[in-house]
């Protein structure tokens, strides 16, 4: 059975659209509000949500996003409320779900108990930072039997033989981190983005999603040549800092996840 | 993680990194390469006399290795119990075990082409060794320190300054060790191409924790020599304090075959287990993963990782070096916990029955020894004095005000 992230990338080809991904950190600012959030994110055109789970030690994350991780512990957020969650956004929505965290979270909670619950609450896949495919075998295993995808990063150090492993290993779509680095906004798509997707396209025919620094609309429109899509984050999680206790920020992000979106679109049918 | 395998009596990990099942390479996968290339040029030094010419030398010439075992008789006679020996590595150039092993990273970080280094530092012992071997060898150097550590250790992070290393705070979560290496794994990922980080403790993703137990290994070995010509035979304990391990890993790993030899790593009982205050990761933690190693780690239900306590800033770490944690369950050593005061009156009691102040992370390893000492005369004890207490002494005054006031 095709999952819903290769489904939705599916559909997206056939429309010569890009995936939008939006990252945000579950349970920042309440686990309540990351609900409307996702749905939120959804209207506006996202095409898959990243459901972040914060860890006490973020070392892949840059400030943005270790102050997210740090509001949603002081909320509260764990991964059994995370799944629950993502029950929730599931009785308004089938957007692709992906867990985004760190491995220890995922450990403590145990490969089969979180790929058994996630599977039951309608998440789609995981993403896991700092475990390397020579380490995921037991994890893969589990979540495969879920039938969750597991993603797995490319990064521009890794070799040709790393890129084969990490191609792989990654379902549904692998993410290339497009440059060396923490999470965060930057001015400009790294300049090698066309070079790292032409070397990771050697081991895999697999959708790639280029993230890291990925914050404006241009970025998009950059990387619409390159990948079939864009990762956003840190741009996200700042308005939700930002506008955290503000009842318009949901239309604040609609408004800004909205424009993003245009820019998936080819260009004669992107609103300008 | 691979399963356990047969108990390797070298205590050698498997080719991935793996001490039983701990330890492994649990890093985003943009240090993947660069480790891979790391323990390839590191692997490639240790086949190299020429590496190892020059790094004896150093040691040596430079450090001041070997540094002398020296039998605490006073202390010893005091306690009416074990005969006390006392590997001093207290007089090691700056004062502490740590320059063993930055030494030996900075010829590799030479050999492989990489002209910045960067470090985390606790108590700062290693942040003024890296600062040290940089200056010598006129690298760019940039210490990452918590802001509570930069406090409690200013002498140390003024000491890296006048040496020439940039030293940088980090305010975030308990302002310790743990931040510390965050903030150094995140610079990192950042300028991996050109920056070695030089791990200062047995932690770590492969090929750290191997690396750095086999730069301090001759501690052990110095001292086995040592012990067997002085008193004929091996100890039967040696006793080394443990936050990440480095110091207990280096002076233990050669006595690992000789089974009839207890090895005791001390950790930071802090406040006391009841209070959650501390840094006792083999009676309170559970496996888990912290800055690419699989050990045994402070940290609550939902997998985040526990703030700790201890008076010694070196201690106070939530995650115990992976080896550490393999001989630990095959029970070839074992790991008790000592609190803040405990190490406290242990410093002072060395200092006056042997004239020798020692750095508080080592006190606990003395303190230890000193509790067990009258439970078994005749036997001989080990003890790593792995370093000097002068950083200290803005803590020992703090917590010793009788002592300041000259009562």
């Amino acid at each position: 059975m095709s999952s819903r992230i290769a489904q939705k990338f599916d559909e997206l080809r056939q429309r010569d659209e890009r995936a939008l991904v939006a990252y945000l950190t579950a349970g920042d600012p309440t686990p309540s509000r990351s609900v409307s959030l996702v749905l939120a994110l959804e209207r506006a055109g996202a095409d898959i949500i990243e459901l972040g789970v914060p860890f006490s030690d973020p070392i892949a994350d840059g400030p943005v996003i270790q102050r997210a991780a740090e509001r949603a512990l002081k909320a509260g957020a764990t991964v059994a409320g995370i799944l629950e969650m993502a029950r929730r956004i599931r009785q308004h929505s089938q957007i692709p779900l992906l867990l985004f965290t760190y491995l220890n979270p995922v450990l403590r909670y145990g490969f089969e108990r979180l790929a058994a619950e996630a599977r039951e609450a309608g998440i789609d896949g995981c993403l896991l930072t700092d475990l390397s495919v020579e380490e995921a075998g037991d994890y893969v295993q589990r979540m495969r039997a879920h039938d969750l995808d597991t993603v797995f990063l490319a990064a521009p150090t890794s070799t040709p033989r790393r890129l084969e492993l990490v191609a792989r290993y990654s379902t549904g779509f692998v993410y290339l981190v497009s440059r060396t680095g923490v999470t965060g906004e930057q001015d400009q798509v790294s300049g090698s983005v066309t070079s790292m997707v032409a070397a990771l396209r050697n081991h895999t025919s697999k959708p790639i999603a280029v993230g890291f620094g990925v914050s404006r609309r241009q970025h998009v429109e950059t990387l619409r040549a390159e990948a079939e899509g864009v990762v956003v984050g840190s741009a996200i999680v700042r308005l939700i800092e930002q506008y955290g206790a503000s009842p318009d920020l949901e239309q604040r992000l609609e408004t800004f996840v909205r424009e993003l979106k245009q820019g998936t679109r080819a260009p004669e049918l992107a609103a300008r | 993680m691979s399963s356990a395998t047969a108990v390797p009596a070298t205590s050698q990990p498997d080719a991935s990194g793996h001490f039983g099942p701990y330890g492994g390479r649990f890093v985003p996968e943009v240090l993947m390469a660069p480790l891979e290339e790391l323990e390839i040029a590191y692997r490639d030094a240790q086949q190299d006399p020429a590496f190892h010419a020059e790094l004896d030398d150093l040691l040596r010439h430079y450090a001041g290795r070997e540094t002398p075992l020296y039998f605490a008789k006073r202390l010893s006679h005091e306690l009416g119990g074990a005969r006390i020996y006392l590997k001093r590595e207290d007089l090691l150039h700056t004062g502490a075990h740590k320059i063993n092993n930055c030494l030996g990273q900075v010829l590799l970080a030479r050999r492989m082409g990489k002209h910045r280094i960067i470090a985390e530092t606790g108590a700062g012992q290693h942040g003024v060794a890296t600062a040290t071997v940089c200056a010598l060898f006129g690298m760019d150097c940039t210490v990452y320190m918590g802001a509570e550590d930069m406090r409690r250790q200013e002498i140390n992070v003024f000491r890296m300054r006048m040496l020439g290393a940039k030293v940088v705070g980090v305010a975030n979560g308990s302002q310790t060790l743990k931040d510390a290496i965050n903030e150094a794994m995140r610079d990192w990922v950042t300028n991996v191409t050109d920056t070695h980080y030089l791990l200062g403790s047995a932690l770590g993703a492969h090929p750290y924790p191997l690396m750095v137990r086999d730069f301090h290994a001759c501690m052990g070995k110095e001292a086995r020599a040592q012990i067997l010509e002085r008193e004929g035979r091996l100890p039967d304990a040696v006793f080394a304090c443990v936050g990440g391990g480095s110091n207990a890993i280096g002076i233990f790993h050669p006595f690992v075959p000789d089974a009839n030899v207890r090895l005791v790593g001390v950790e930071a009982g802090g406040r006391g287990k009841a209070t959650g205050d501390h840094a006792a990761r083999f009676s309170g933690g559970a496996p888990g993963v912290l800055h690419g190693a699989f050990s045994y780690l402070l940290q609550d239900d939902d997998g985040q990782v526990s703030l700790t306590h201890s008076v010694s800033a070196g201690l106070d770490y939530a995650l115990i070096g992976p080896e550490h944690a393999w001989l630990h369950d095959q029970g070839r050593a074992s790991y008790v916990n000592i609190g803040d005061e405990e190490a406290l009156q242990a410093a002072v009691r060395l200092s006056r029955t042997e004239g020798i102040i020692p750095a508080l992370e080592t006190a606990h390893g003395v303190a230890e020894a000193i509790r067990q000492a009258p439970l078994h005369p005749g036997e001989i004890f080990l003890v790593n004095l792995s370093g000097r207490g002068d950083k200290d002494i803005g803590i020992y005054r703090e917590n010793l005000k009788e002592l300041d006031a000259g009562l």
